[in-house]
């Protein structure tokens, strides 16, 4: 009976997992590469091309992330994910951050535990409907068929809109992107509503693009931004200083053509010579090598850069600059200083 | 290997190896060994679960079942509003996956049954036809179904604006890609007064059943059953409602700027999800039918054709009875899976368990533990209630032995 027992303990010391480690940014380095969440697919923010290959401003920002860790920004492991299985997918450990046109809420960051770790995007809910149904406001779509991302903000939002205004709707619950496009182009639903981004990055997708409009109506505040593991703060901090190292560097005006001088020939500007590792240790503090910053620059150019290239007014996309120009131009962008 | 004595004499061992060589000790061990291997494997996904959730600081509660679930329903049996709570919202979703469910199992027996007929047709061509209709639908995966079902029901009918006039039913009921709008009752003073007269209807048809049988039994005269029964279940309410001074109204669906208005809707979610799970548990239960037939020996067909008995009349008294005795088992695990494949309806939006308790509300709270384990909890009481009553139907039909 003895060694019966005996062997059963040495069973469950066997089987005694540890669970959720807590050392992501440990097991990223081990691993060589960085599981990050997108979405399963949003033109100019997280899509394949015809390559297969993941293009898009989220996609940029994993990018972005590898860089900086592993030195390298195709060490990315792709993980797509619906609006309901985001979560999940982060909490049980099978990503290790969230680029994702997530939206920063209460609820998520205390309840859901995640760790938001800050804002990439500034956006809000809109509304599309095709033009021949000559609506000029939501406010008219009383009795209209709604398609909704499921899991969403956009879906809470939604209620509580048309709950407060008395409007009378159908929810067509949608769970991806594609579907909506889809089922909104068959009529299945007169509206589609996502955050705007989305709304013009879908729209840009459509045949004929002119034949549908975003209502002015903007109903939700949806700051969107990475997200990462509750509780685990070394990782945290990597990811939200990769994406203050982008806002930065559009700030000081390095950028990724002139970045390799700037480390090449060091200038009398502190600041970008503490953010580009040429002075100081500001890399090792983070766990880091010396450039990683330099790293993310060269990999995917500053925050203005990617913004341009994958969302901005030169793209199919066509999205303004707007609340997501830097705080010097009268936008919301910000980043604390290198220091 | 001190247990071969190669010496010839008896095997000496030592004390535990004696043990283990005993056939009673060995079973006590073994058995002991599996449970506590089974409690040990439990135990630890019990602790690496409660261990996660700590390290995550999440805690493990119901509560959040009483909180208000803020998002809409578009398909709800019972009132439900964005106000209302989370068990609110679980309970709507049940009743969606139970109503089609249900739906699903009425519609697939019968099509079963009339397909597993038709297969044993001696008319060449109907056999053949329904034979590469099984095959065909078997052999794709549901899903498929599911999704082309619901494509073409989007994509192929009208859109409720401008609808043409083969979708508009006398402007009563239209069939659009938004679903078949149809008029709905609104019940007012004196309309229980039909429900009553309806159940009474039903109450006499199976008595009348059994007089009639009755009489047979005593005098071999046979009385029209079927058409009693279906003049008294018409006709009892319809006197009822003409009585009471027509106390049904009906509201029909109107044209507004974006939808049909009022009535009643089946929504091409519904309708999808329905139709493809029907059709595809059909097919199976077709081939479950022809085995049953089959299976009733030959000798049962002669001797009731030598008493004159129709081909019908064989079937209906002699054949399927027996055959059900073969029908039923196999029928069991049909049903379970029509419960179960209802959970695809993730796939194309219809509100089920899976997609409001265990989707959205999941996600909205961060509680997948909780959640899940309602999910799983629902399936498994609704899988054993559907077994325990086809169980119980299994029971009364088997072979009486005297």
């Amino acid at each position: 009976m003895k060694k019966l027992l005996l062997g059963a303990s040495a069973a469950i010391a066997m089987f005694a997992v540890t669970g959720a480690q807590a050392g992501t940014l440990d097991d990223v380095k081990a691993k060589g590469e960085v599981a990050c969440v997108v979405s399963t697919g949003v033109a100019g923010f997280a899509y394949t091309d015809a390559d297969g290959n993941w293009k898009g401003f989220d996609a940029d920002f994993c990018r972005a992330t590898a860089a900086a860790v592993l030195g390298d920004p195709n060490k990315v492991k792709f993980v797509t994910s619906t609006g309901k299985t985001r979560f999940t997918i982060l909490n049980s450990g099978e990503g290790d951050v969230l680029w994702r046109n997530t939206t920063w809420t209460y609820v998520r960051d205390v309840d859901v535990k995640l760790a938001f770790q800050g804002v990439n995007y500034y956006d809000g809910q809109g509304f599309m409907v095709p033009k021949k149904l000559g609506v000029s406001s939501a406010k008219e779509l009383d009795g209209a068929s709604v398609c909704i991302q499921t899991g969403t903000t956009t879906e809470l939002n939604l209620a509580d809109y048309f709950r407060s205004n008395g409007i009378k709707y159908e929810p067509v619950p949608i769970e991806t992107n594609d579907e909506a496009r889809t089922n909104y182009l068959a009529g299945r639903c007169d509206v589609y509503t996502t955050d705007a981004s989305g709304l013009a990055a879908t729209r840009s997708t459509f045949e004929a693009p002119g034949d549908h409009v975003l209502l002015p109506e903007i109903i939700s505040k949806e700051p969107l931004g990475p997200a990462t593991r509750h509780g685990d703060d070394n990782w945290s901090d990597v990811v939200r200083w990769v994406l203050n190292a982008t806002v930065t560097a559009e700030e000081l005006g390095v950028t990724q053509a002139n970045v390799d001088d700037m480390v090449k020939n060091p200038g009398k500007n502190s600041e970008i010579n503490r953010l580009l590792g040429t002075e100081g240790e500001l890399g090792a503090m983070l766990g880091l090598n010396k450039d990683w910053a330099h790293q993310v620059i060269k990999a995917v150019g500053n925050y203005g850069e990617i913004f341009e290239r994958n969302i901005g007014p030169k793209t199919p996309i066509g999205l303004e600059r707007g609340l997501n120009a830097l705080w010097s131009q009268g936008g919301l962008i910000y980043s604390p200083p290198f220091r | 290997m001190s247990s071969i004595d190669m010496a010839g004499g008896p095997p000496e061992r030592n004390p535990i190896a004696r043990l283990w060589y005993d056939k009673e000790t060995r079973s006590i061990i073994m058995q002991i060994l599996t449970i506590v291997l089974l409690l040990t494997f439990f135990g630890v996904i019990i602790n690496n679960a409660v261990e996660n959730l700590r390290l995550l600081g999440k805690t493990f509660s119901f509560s959040f079942l009483w909180t208000e679930a803020s998002y809409d329903i578009n398909q709800h049996l019972i009132e439900y509003t964005s106000t209302s709570t989370h068990l609110r919202a679980a309970t709507v979703g049940i009743l969606n996956t139970l109503l089609v469910a249900v739906c699903g199992i009425i519609l697939a027996t019968i099509l079963g049954f009339i397909m597993g007929v038709m297969r044993l047709s001696p008319n060449w061509l109907i056999n053949k036809l329904v034979y590469c209709v099984i095959e065909f639908v078997r052999n794709v995966p549901v899903l498929l179904h599911i999704l082309l079902v619901h494509g073409l029901v989007v994509h192929a009918l009208p859109q409720p604006r401008g609808l043409p006039d083969w979708a508009n039913f006398g402007d009563l009921a239209f069939l659009t890609n938004r679903g078949l709008f149809m008029p709905s009752p609104i019940f007012e003073g004196g309309s229980s007064a039909i429900l009553i007269a309806f159940i009474a209807a039903v109450g006499f048809s199976w008595w009348f059943k059994r007089h009639a049988k009755k009489i047979q039994d005593d005098t071999g005269r046979v009385l029209p059953v079927f058409w009693v029964s279906v003049g008294a279940i018409i006709g009892l309410p319809l006197v009822a409602y003409l009585v009471t001074g027509m106390p049904i109204g009906w509201e029909v669906p109107q044209q507004s700027t974006f939808n049909l208005r009022g009535g009643m809707v089946i929504r091409p979610e519904f309708m999808a999800l329905w139709l493809a799970l029907s059709v595809y548990t059909a097919c199976f239960i077709a081939e479950i039918v022809r085995a049953g037939i089959l299976a009733v020996s030959k000798g049962q067909w002669e001797a009731s054709q030598a008493l004159g008995a129709s081909r019908g009349l064989t079937l209906k008294n002699v054949v399927i009875p027996q055959a059900l005795r073969v029908i039923v088992p196999p029928l069991t695990s049909q049903y379970l899976n029509i419960t179960k494949n209802s959970s695809l309806a993730i796939a194309i939006g219809y509100m089920d368990v899976v997609a409001t308790i265990g989707g959205i509300s999941l996600m909205q709270t961060g509680k997948e533990m909780e959640t899940m384990i309602i999910v799983l909890m629902f399936y498994l009481i609704v899988s054993l209630l559907i077994s325990a009553v086809m169980n119980w139907f299994n029971q009364r039909i088997k072979l009486v032995e005297r």
